[in-house]
């Protein structure tokens, strides 16, 4: 399921200061003030280094991020279409190892990462994304996760928070939830959907601290298609003060409404277990944003519940939403 | 290009060029074409009829005969988007489609002309759907006309191999560097077979240099960003730059077959379209793809009977041989231009290449009368009695040239 080159060797960081401080995402790029998706970016570049090559899907991360002549990326970079981020990662990957294998460049481990939209990579590009994950080329495909089409002025994507405000979900007097679908289980869906991939994660840039960093080298060292889903607190389509962008990301961990985790080899991996660490409710991270300010106590509690059944009646709490007591029918 | 080239050496060179004689049909040989460009990347999705192209490359590869990733897409949104990136990291890439799966990539057809990137794509030419078609119409490749594509036809499968060759040869020359779409008759050409001579590689490798993007091949040591936002600052210009790619192009076309015709031997007299019996002739057919068949049949009939007509077969659409068409259409009194396709709407409803082959021939002082025919949509056969018609039609139109009709279906049911 890989190249067969030697892969790249990385060291897990072990504690903040041993962060590497070169970076590859630099100055250039006008993303808001508080973004946790352009942190997401910084981080991603940092973890894979110079000998990196990425494409970006048409989204925030695009438009906000690179334009001509003030490139942020230090490392090789492409646009992408909005929907073609596995299509993208496969070619680069495909190119690259056909032309080493043929002798026309030198043979080496190169990362090839995507990173998509919750709209680009979770709703119009899912399909290529399963296509990429189904391939046996070394690429990683991070879905960076603000819960709208940023970029076009916050509207509702199939990853946007339930009962959300957005500029298609517009609360009125008739209907005081235009948001009405459930949050899209991307990385759950791929990673049961895709057995012979190895890895898949999900992630938040800033909380536990080092985390994304750490899953990013894993899935680059691992080999073979990769997928991390990236939960990204955006200041604009939010509606909260840049400040608390880190906070936020971490409260929607501690609540349990984003589920923490890692899938390697069908193994899952709690990053961080609300089940044994507790969990915050709801309404501390619901009540913070802007765009959940016309939520009435029904709809909060309809989300508190929700997120329980998540962690108390699936199969394989925050991964699959599978019930009827598979295991215990099993013993 | 007459051959005046007496020395022995040099024919003895021109024949060892070719390797073997095999009974192929139109998507086969083109499978040996891309054999012999030594491609790197190929992505493959079904539909007919190009489909077939997709078999042959599948088992060449599995034979050992090719080298290449093969990757089977999850659509042709993807199959594009996965050569246009292959292409970008210095990879000869190559895929197709036909009709409705053409036209699901198209976004990603679009960009792969904006990026300047070179793949090569075979468009096996069907109907666009509803109602359900498997048949040729042109509508589906034409639809790049106006996207900063290299778009020629071919009209035997000796020339679709071929052809292969000519359009890596011209898309990846840095002076160039456009998409090429080669398109071909669905069933009419993509499935029928001819004795299709095939080069040898070495001769190949002696036309076809390897491709080679440099300073914009993307690299971890050329760590360059591709299409990053520009907007209303410096579109203009990067348009202006694809228009001059496209002018560069026709020269470059030009020196491609020149080079290709003394490595090969003499198989091209003009590079953008053929021309059959028209020396005196005053009356043309002008059509493309492979309807050139019917056509050259009927035109000989006619001709034994002592009329003075012929046949222009358009091989390049884009770029689109303005100077050389013109040149050559005011020789004629009228012309009849064939389209198998059709452009609603358009000026007298017509084809699509009539609208370009009378806006070229306008500044003429005098100009050939012009009219059009529609004809073969859906895969309909064109037979050699509608092309003595439609000859006989446009030869009326040199007599009373303003009162006739301008557009005729031609085979339509009434
Ligand atoms: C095919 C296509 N449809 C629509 C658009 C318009 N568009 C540009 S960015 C964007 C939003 C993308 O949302 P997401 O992937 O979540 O990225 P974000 O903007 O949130 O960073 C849309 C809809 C486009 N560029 N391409
Ligand atoms: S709108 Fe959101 S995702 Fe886009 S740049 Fe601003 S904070 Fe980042
Ligand atoms: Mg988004």
């Amino acid at each position: 399921m890989s190249t067969g080159l030697p892969v790249i060797k990385y060291d897990k960081i072990k504690g903040v200061k041993n962060t590497p401080h070169e970076e590859f995402y630099t100055s250039g790029h006008r993303t808001c003030q508080g973004c946790e998706s352009a942190m997401v970016m910084r981080q991603f570049a940092k973890a894979s280094g110079p000998r990196t090559i990425a494409t970006g899907s048409t989204g925030c991360m695009y438009v906000a991020n690179t334009s001509y002549q003030t490139t942020p990326w230090i490392i090789p970079w492409m646009h992408t279409q909005l929907g073609a981020g596995g299509a993208s990662a496969v070619g680069m990957a495909a190119g690259l190892r056909a032309l080493m294998r043929k002798g026309k460049l030198p043979e080496e481990k190169i990362n090839v990462i995507n990173f998509s939209g919750d709209l680009g990579g979770g709703d119009m590009g899912l399909s290529g994304v399963s296509g990429a994950l189904q391939s046996d080329y070394d690429l990683l495909i991070i879905m960076y996760d603000n819960e709208s089409a940023a970029n076009t002025d916050i509207q509702a994507t199939g990853l946007t928070t339930y009962g959300a405000q957005t500029t298609f979900t517009p609360p009125g007097q008739k209907h005081r939830i235009m948001a009405r679908r459930w949050k899209k289980n991307v990385a759950g869906m791929l990673a049961v959907g895709h057995p012979t991939c190895r890895y898949v994660a999900t992630a938040s840039a800033t909380y536990p601290a080092l985390d994304f960093l750490n899953k990013v080298r894993k899935a680059l060292a691992i080999g073979g298609p990769t997928f991390i889903h990236t939960f990204d607190p955006c200041p604009k389509g939010w509606d909260f003060h840049p400040r608390y962008s880190h906070e936020l990301g971490e409260l929607g961990i501690k609540s349990g409404i984003f589920p923490l985790f890692e899938v390697i080899d069908g193994k899952v991996i709690y990053s961080y277990d609300p089940r044994k660490k507790g969990r915050v409710p709801v309404r501390e991270y619901l009540e913070k944003q802007g765009r959940f300010a016309h939520l009435v106590d029904e709809d909060v509690d309809y989300i508190q519940q929700m997120v329980d059944k998540m962690w108390e009646e699936w199969e394989v709490p925050g991964v699959a939403p599978f019930r009827g007591n598979l295991n215990s029918a099993q013993k | 290009m007459k051959q005046t080239e007496t020395d022995t050496a040099v024919l003895d060179q021109r024949l060892a060029a070719w390797d073997r004689k095999e009974l192929l049909n139109g998507c086969q040989a083109v499978a040996q074409g891309v054999r012999l460009a030594d491609v790197d990347v190929i992505s493959a999705y079904p539909i007919r009829p190009y489909t077939e192209v997709m078999d042959a490359l599948s088992k060449l590869i599995a034979d050992g005969k090719l080298d290449a990733e093969y990757i089977i897409a999850d659509s042709e949104h993807s199959q594009f988007e996965i050569v246009k990136h292959a292409s970008s990291v210095g990879a000869r890439a190559f895929a197709g489609s036909s009709g409705t799966g053409w036209m699901y990539g198209f976004e990603a057809l679009v960009v792969t002309a904006t990026d300047r990137l070179p793949p090569l794509f075979l468009v096996g030419n069907r109907a666009l759907d509803d109602p359900g078609a498997f048949g040729v119409e042109h509508n589906d490749a034409m639809a790049l006309r106006d996207m900063g594509w290299l778009l020629c036809w071919a009209t035997t499968a000796q020339e679709a191999l071929e052809h292969v060759l000519i359009g890596y040869r011209v898309a990846e020359d840095s002076r160039v560097r456009m998409p090429m779409a080669l398109a071909m008759d669905g069933a009419f050409l993509t499935h029928s077979q001819h004795m299709v001579q095939v080069p040898t590689e070495e001769a190949v490798a002696r036309f076809l240099p390897r491709y080679d993007l440099g300073p914009r091949r993307l690299h971890p040591d050329n760590p360059i960003s591709i299409a990053p936002q520009v907007n209303e600052d410096w579109v203009m210009e990067l348009r202006r730059q694809n228009w001059e790619a496209a002018r560069r192009a026709k020269g470059v076309i030009v020196q491609a077959y020149q080079e290709f015709n003394e490595i090969f031997g003499e198989r091209y007299a003009t590079p953008f379209f053929s021309e059959f019996m028209t020396d005196d002739a005053e009356t043309v057919l002008i059509g493309v793809g492979a309807v050139a068949m019917p056509a050259r049949t009927a035109v000989r009939r006619l001709r034994e009977q002592g009329r003075k007509v012929g046949y222009i077969g358009l091989r390049w659409f884009r770029p689109f041989p303005t100077e050389e068409l013109r040149e050559c259409l005011s020789r004629f009194r009228a012309v009849g231009v064939l389209d198998r396709n059709f452009a609603h709407g358009s000026p007298d409803c017509g084809g699509i290449v009539l609208h370009d082959v009378r806006s070229c021939l306008y500044p003429l002082a005098s100009r050939p009368a012009v009219v059009n025919f529609i004809g073969g949509l859906g895969g309909r056969d064109i037979s050699i009695a509608d092309c003595t018609r439609m000859l006989e039609i446009t030869g009326k139109a040199a007599e009373r040239a303003g009162d006739e009709e301008t557009v005729t279906w031609i085979g339509l049911r009434e």
